[in-house]
């Protein structure tokens, strides 16, 4: 049978396989990949990103009603009993309220010396007995989170530090075990990512927390997951497939790798979906960070990377494997 | 063709059983149970404990079951876990609050011959069980700054004793000591004097006429022992404090440089265990009354070692406070000229003049030491509406540690002689230090989680492994059929390995680890995605079915490494950059990566070949 299928000098058909003529959209999925990284870019420079209590600092007091409460009288009674600057939102459900103090409330909490004894009741049973006094049913206390500015600083640092590490590492790991080329793309593909899930984040001004970070170090995982299956097959056909061009290499390589990108990606929204849905408001944002990550993703292995390939003219020559001599005898014809 | 020997299959089911072994413990819901210790570690807690503890639990009409007398502790299980406050407070008043610490506490309820191969339930976070969690950042600047105030006074009154004449000596930017000279000779002089006397500091001479300098410093290597010296000695104080909690399995922990961990599960009163861990100056030193002070300004203390309380009963001692334990910077166990044990103690220079000030008219008199353990005792009380709450009563108890006789006047380093072994001189200086923070500490991250949202977590992290799982199974029944058959077993073996491997290595399950879990779900089943949509190819390709098949597991073997071993090292460096519950979330992560591999690459080839290997197939079901 014959290998290849070919219609306008293009190959059409592999092995039995259709293959889709993804690069042909290639410029306009680079417009469309650069207008999304710089509005994200725009974004984060407008809106910054709202980093969540764990690093700037701060207090977070979440806080069960028995009834519904109204949140504008919340924050009044917060006002009055001196806790300025405090804000109240509702957190999951009706009777769940999550308040917010600023940094500088909790710094004034924080410097309990060891030498006072009297300072020893916490900022959350202060807020609650506020609370307690002011509402007919119970008031329970879910969960208080007081996080030091400095604390919060060096954990900012540290993810960045951390995210950083993260792709030079995975970059050097390509390279070694692929090309340069392919870390390029690789890499390309990731910062692409990371970057459109910042920029999500910038504009819908939704918390960036540590779980967030989290789920943005796990894009980073999954995105690469997808990229290196597509980089594997491309290397794989460079030796494998003869007279083709670079173009058709990568189409066919995609179009072959099709059915599983679709299918992992798909599983793995799937339970990302539950953990959204059912998961709880503590890992909201971070189901949210990487449903964004994977759909992304998904789209970057695709178009980012192949299209680094393409603009760095991979070419055949690139994927000749150093030193398996066997392979290149095999390939004369 | 397809076929693996027998010994494969034996392989993997033997890694399949003895990860549903050791996963099985999770699967026993723990009793509610209350634990006894001692107060102090030396102490053992028999039979006796348990029959007084029990008879209370009876008196009080608390139902209970299972007590057993383990190591160092007695364990009660309970019959409801709304049983616990009560039952603990009962058997607290039952057996005094002297001796016995009472814990709230989880009993397992893992068979014995479970436990017996080692096999326990994974450690549930913070966010799962309740509890709370501090961390404190210690104030090494307040330790290297006393340090060298006494330097400074020493520095000075060395100089003196040398006929050094100094124009001034004082203390700059608090880490330096500036000395000034009129001359050369008196300079000289003043550097050997100093460097004889204090080899720790470091001297550079400047200056030049009648305005000669020597500036002091501690070297980095010795303000580093400094502050690991304060950070190791608030540990130790904590440590000891949070004894007095009576929590089950507290985590004391030094992090990073200058910061310690405090995690207490299963604890709600915030305020009281801030209290606690807050509180200093457990330590007094008095002058020993004389036979004629009258009594109101004296008192009487019992000795606190068991043994010399029988021969000696207790002391007299004045009621004025020459010290209290917050001016006690250190208290070690050293050796005199002959070899007999004694304790050094050093004091700040403020509590070293007070020392002065107070034994040089006293030699030869005796001064004793109190060590004073606040105890936070519940109290039921009726407030104005008439309910009954529970306060906390703080009582001190004081006990005489030292008793000794003013040999000279007091400066801000002497000792304690006299003591009988090298073992009780340990126990002294131990004591000693236990009463102080050597540094002050402060709260830079408090986090309480209520026991509600605990519960609230583990459910809905349940839930959504369960619906996860399910959404996964059904989609690849759907897609691949018999395959999807083999790949939905292996993800099963998967979640079961995982959790063994959690358990063995006494990882802790936090809510983001739950997340872990269920992304590894949906992620496993990429390895055999991978194989079987490389086995639908090579079929199109006209291979037959049993070469397809090992075609496709073949050729997709280097993929799936290479895309593992990646998100691997994402796992990793999100590992030693987090903290706490991200901590978590890479852990599961990392852990489900590896079980992936073996399962869905052995697991689910083991059952393929089982199903087709080895016979004609016409038609794979894929």
């Amino acid at each position: 049978m014959s290998e290849t299928k070919v219609e306008n000098g293009k190959i059409t058909e592999y092995m039995g396989k259709r293959v889709f003529d993804f690069m042909r959209w290639r410029k306009l999925a680079a417009a469309l990949s650069i207008a999304m990284v710089v509005a994200s870019i725009t974004a984060l420079a407008m809106n910054g990103l709202q980093f969540g209590l764990d690093f700037t600092g701060g207090t977070q007091i979440e806080v069960a009603y028995e009834q519904a409460p109204n949140v504008e009288s919340v924050r009044d009674q917060l006002d009055l009993a001196g806790f300025e600057g405090a804000s109240a939102v509702r957190f999951g459900s009706d009777n769940e309220i999550l308040i917010k103090l600023p940094p500088e409330v909790a710094e004034a909490q924080t410097q309990i010396s060891a030498r006072d004894e009297k300072a020893s009741q916490t900022i959350g049973d202060k807020v609650v007995e506020v609370l307690r006094q002011n509402s007919d049913g119970a008031v329970e206390l879910r969960r208080v989170e007081m996080v030091g500015p400095q604390v919060g600083e060096e954990l900012r640092d540290d993810g960045g530090l951390g995210m950083l590490f993260a792709l030079a590492v995975v970059m050097a790991y390509v390279a070694l075990r692929f090309q340069y080329k392919f870390s390029f793309g690789a890499v390309t593909a990731l910062a692409h990512d990371v970057i459109i899930v910042l920029g999500f984040f910038a504009l819908f001004k939704l918390d960036f927390d540590l779980t967030v970070l989290a789920a943005v170090l796990a894009v980073i995982g999954y995105s690469l997951n997808d990229t290196i299956v597509v980089a594997d097959r491309i290397r794989e056909n460079f030796r494998k497939v003869r007279k083709a061009s670079t173009e058709e290499i990568i189409n066919i390589s995609i179009s072959q790798t099709l059915g599983r990108t679709f299918m992992t990606s798909f599983t793995t929204l799937l339970v990302l979906w539950a953990l959204q849905f059912f998961g709880g408001e503590l890992i909201h944002n971070f189901s949210l960070a990487l449903i964004v990550g994977v759909v992304v993703g998904t789209y970057s292995s695709i178009y980012v990377a192949a299209n680094v390939l393409m603009f760095l003219k991979i070419t055949k020559e690139d994927m000749m494997p150093p030193v398996k001599e066997g392979a290149e005898l095999e390939e004369m014809p | 063709m397809n076929r693996y020997p027998l010994w494969k299959y034996l392989l993997i089911l033997a890694v399949a059983a003895l990860g549903f072994l050791y996963a099985a413990p999770n699967l026993y819901a723990p009793d509610p149970a209350v634990q006894i210790s001692g107060q102090s570690s030396a102490m053992t807690v028999g039979q006796g404990v348990l029959e007084r503890a029990q008879k209370a639990l009876d008196d009080a009409g608390i139902a209970y079951f299972g007590g057993e007398v383990q190591d160092k502790a007695v364990l009660l299980r309970l019959k409801s876990i709304e049983e616990q406050l009560p039952a603990k407070r009962a058997i607290q008043e039952a057996l005094g609050h002297s001796e016995y610490v009472v814990a709230l506490n989880l009993a397992s309820t893992t068979p014995d011959w479970l436990a017996n191969m080692g096999a326990s339930p994974m450690k549930l976070g913070l966010d799962l069980a309740g509890g709370v969690h501090f961390l404190m950042e210690v104030d090494t600047n307040t330790i290297v700054k006393t340090n060298m105030e006494g330097y400074a006074q020493d520095v000075k009154a060395k100089l003196r004793a040398a006929k050094a004449r100094y124009r001034s000596v004082e203390l700059v930017d608090e880490r330096e000591i500036v000395a000034r000279f009129r001359s050369e000779e008196l300079r000289d002089l003043a550097v050997s004097t100093m460097r004889k006397e204090f080899p720790q500091l470091q001297l550079t001479e400047s200056g030049s006429g009648d305005n000669l300098i020597v500036r002091a410093t501690l070297s980095d290597q010795e303000v580093k022992q400094l502050e690991d010296y304060a950070v190791t000695q608030n540990l130790t104080t904590l440590r000891n404090r949070v004894n007095e909690l009576g929590v089950a399995e507290p985590i004391v922990q030094r992090q990073g440089r200058n910061r310690i961990v405090v995690e207490l599960p299963g604890v709600q009163d915030t305020a009281e265990a801030k209290r606690i861990i807050g509180k200093t100056a457990n330590l007094e030193f008095r002058m020993e009354a004389r036979p004629d002070t009258l009594v109101t300004n004296k008192e009487y203390f019992e000795y606190r070692d068991e043994r010399q309380r029988q021969m000696y009963g207790g002391a007299w001692l004045e009621r004025k406070v020459i010290i209290k334990g917050d001016r006690v910077t250190d208290a070690r166990v050293g050796y005199d000229e002959s070899g007999f044990p004694q304790v050094n103690i050093t004091l700040d220079s403020r509590g070293g003049e007070l020392m002065h000030r107070a034994t040089w008219k006293n030699v030869g008199r005796r001064m004793g030491t109190l060590f004073i353990e606040s105890r936070f005792v519940p109290q039921a009380r009726t407030d104005e509406q008439g309910n009954e709450v529970i306060v906390q009563q703080r009582t001190d108890d004081k006990k005489i540690i030292s008793l000794a006789t003013v040999q000279s006047a007091l400066g801000r380093q002497f000792r304690i002689t006299g003591l009988d072994s090298p073992a009780e001189a340990q126990e002294l200086a131990l004591l000693l230090r236990a009463g102080a923070l050597a540094a002050p500490m402060y709260f830079v991250e408090e986090r309480v989680i209520g026991p509600s949202l605990g519960a609230d977590n583990i459910e809905v992290g349940v839930t959504s492994v369960q619906i996860g799982l399910l959404a996964v199974v059904i989609c690849m029944l759907l897609f691949y059929r018999v395959f999807g058959l083999a790949a939905n077993l292996a993800l099963l073996v998967n979640m079961i390995l995982l959790v063994a491997v959690m358990s063995i290595i006494g990882a802790t399950l936090t809510l983001p680890g739950i997340a872990g879990i269920v992304l590894t779900v949906g992620m496993a089943v990429d390895a055999n995605v991978l194989i079987f949509s490389r086995i639908r190819e090579e079929l199109r390709n006209g291979m037959s079915p049993q070469m397809a098949i090992s075609a496709g597991f073949d050729n997709a073997y280097s993929t799936i490494v290479d895309a593992n071993i990646t998100t691997l090292i994402v796992a990793v460096i999100l590992y030693a950059i987090g903290s706490g519950p991200v901590q978590g979330f890479a852990v599961t992560l990392s852990i489900g990566i590896l079980t992936s591999m073996f399962s869905a690459i052995m697991g689910t080839r083991a059952l393929i070949n089982l199903f087709y290997g080895g016979r004609r197939v016409q038609k794979l079901w894929i």
